[in-house]
């Protein structure tokens, strides 16, 4: 039997497996311990809690446990690594070039945009690749943008909106080779991926609890010790927690609960993609053959599977996912923001406004079932047939009137 | 964010869909006027199409069409709804804050409201155009 509404937004969050609920639960309650209570029997407790996980996370992408800083998620991760990696390797004294060069791009997650652009206006030099038309940005586009000074490059794994793929192990080679140091927010991609970061040349790697059916409020950075041995200046001081990269006391339950979620990611994810890879690559020919003017956004190979960023020409986004409101969702548009700004992400791509304001981001999940991705294309197929008899946009196209040719009075 | 129940009545079942031809017809008729506003990359086009009475100067039927969220396509809705069976005058009358009021729009999508009142006033203009009858008072939409 069908539930409604179904849930096609794990890309924004999943729900907590409840294998890893199971896991937590007794570390709120028996084993309450401070892992810092270095002298009794709770504090051992929640300290075996907190190992056995740092294992766990550090087994998920090829590392050692010593490699491993709990955070509160990628976001301070993101923070931590690319604000402590540049206070720890600016080029001191100040040269004419500032404190060194940091490059990123223009479609990474605001949590890496954001401290870049705080960097920059504290000295440092950043360089924001802008990726081609298909979203992937490439080892030699970064290799283009190096300089003598660079300090660091920050590049997404995955993208989250689109579910595209950079290239990672030929950037992470390339940084290796010029002694730049490597990071990469890694959210949307480990746990689903096979990742190893030795194989894949990253000294930095950002990931989060909640989108591996962990839970939320907790995530790793992996910090590498060897080759080199990276060092950080940490951003939140305090009682030294975590080798003193995360002072602050460590969120035991949700440690416990996110190294269960990625010792369960490491079990399952090559079933679960490639059954998500089929559930896409279903939804993707059936939309396309039922739709005219609708194209899937992004690289059409190098994505996740689970992820499907398309734009059905002449359709607003939000209010297709009204018409589709038992599908949760979501939308490049951005109908309700002040700004009335379409999604960055898409807009970076060259995609117009009018392609951007149009387009859904559908991303499924470990429970996601083929009754329900059946679901999902008979009914936004049939939303936006509705929406396009009264889109004004679709009449000029079906009389041949090309919109990109008329002069609109912007609002 | 949640919807009201008249925008989402109207959503679900949008009075006056339509028009009264293809784009080169209606450009040549002189009993109708054609409003379209909004912009593709601003996530709102706006079309209402008014058939006007030359005898009496009545609106005697008006269609839309509207790419757009869920209350651009209530706000132009509801205005066709209006609109039938007033003078063009009348039609002037109608404010933004009348549409906002009768579907309950929160404060974010007001702007809805004032391109389905930018639609009727474009649509009025044009039929006058058409007629050259000249524009009354001065169209005081200030935003």
């Amino acid at each position: 039997m069908l539930t409604l509404p179904i849930y096609f937004d794990h890309a924004a969050t999943t729900p907590c497996d409840p294998r890893v609920v199971d896991a937590m639960l007794p570390y709120f309650t028996e084993k309450f311990g401070n892992a810092g209570s270095r002298n009794h029997k709770f504090g051992w407790e929640a300290e075996e809690g907190i190992d056995r996980a740092r294992e766990q996370a550090a087994a998920l992408i090829g590392a050692n446990e010593k490699e491993i800083i709990f955070t509160s998620g990628s976001t301070e991760g993101n923070n931590l690594a690319i604000k402590g990696a540049a206070e720890m390797y600016e080029k001191k004294p100040a040269g004419q070039t500032g404190r060194g060069h940091i490059i990123t791009a223009i479609h990474e997650h605001k949590a890496v945009l954001d401290p870049c652009k705080r960097l920059q206006k504290e000295g440092f030099d950043v360089t924001f690749l802008e990726p081609p038309r298909d979203g992937v940005i490439t080892a030699k586009a970064v290799e283009a943008a190096m300089r003598p000074d660079t300090i660091l490059v920050t590049l997404m794994w995955a993208n989250n909106e689109l579910g595209t793929i950079n290239e990672v192990p030929e950037i992470g080679r390339l940084c290796k080779s010029r002694n730049v140091l490597f990071h990469t927010d890694a959210t949307q991609w480990v746990g689903k991926m096979p990742t190893d970061v030795e194989r894949d040349g990253i000294d930095l790697l950002t990931w989060s609890g909640h989108k591996i059916y962990g839970p939320k409020g907790v995530g790793a950075l992996y910090v590498r010790r060897r080759n080199p041995r990276v060092r950080l200046v940490a951003q939140i001081e305090g009682g030294g927690q975590e080798r003193g990269y995360r002072s602050g006391t460590q969120n035991v339950t949700g440690i416990v609960g996110f190294g269960k979620a990625c010792e369960i990611a490491l079990n399952e994810m090559d079933a679960d993609g490639k059954r998500l890879l089929a559930f896409r690559q279903k939804m993707e020919r059936e939309l396309t053959r039922a739709l005219d003017v609708t194209q899937i956004n992004g690289h059409a190979e190098r994505r996740l599977p689970h992820i499907l960023n398309i734009s059905f020409g002449f359709v607003e986004g939000e209010g297709l996912m009204m018409a589709i409101k038992e599908i949760a969702c979501s939308s490049g548009s951005a109908c309700t923001s002040a700004s009335l700004e379409p999604s960055y992400v898409l807009k970076a791509l060259g995609i117009g406004d009018d392609l951007a304001h149009s387009s859904l981001r559908l991303s499924m999940g470990k429970w996601t079932t083929e009754e329900q991705v059946d679901y999902a294309i008979a009914k936004i197929t049939e939303a936006v047939k509705k929406l396009r008899l009264l889109s004004p946009l679709y009449d000029m196209h079906l009389e041949g009137i090309d919109i990109n040719t008329i002069q609109w009075a912007a609002h | 964010m949640a919807y009201g129940p008249k925008v989402i009545d109207h959503y679900e079942h949008p009075r006056n869909v339509g028009n009264f031809g293809t784009t080169a017809d209606v450009k040549t008729r002189k009993d109708i006027g054609v409003g379209v506003v909004g912009a593709p990359e601003c996530g709102d086009v706006m079309q209402i199409q008014i058939k006007v009475d030359p005898a009496s100067g009545k609106i005697e039927d008006a269609k839309f069409k509207c790419f757009g969220c869920g209350s651009a396509i209530a706000s132009s809705s509801l205005a066709t709804e209006w609109i039938k069976g007033m003078s063009v005058d009348e039609a002037l009358q109608i404010k933004n804050t009348d549409i906002v009021e009768e579907l309950s729009l929160p404060p974010v999508k007001i702007h809805c409201s004032v391109l389905a009142e930018d639609a009727i006033r474009s649509a009025i203009s044009d039929y006058k155009k058409k007629n050259g009858i000249p524009e009354t008072a001065p169209s005081a939409s200030a935003h």
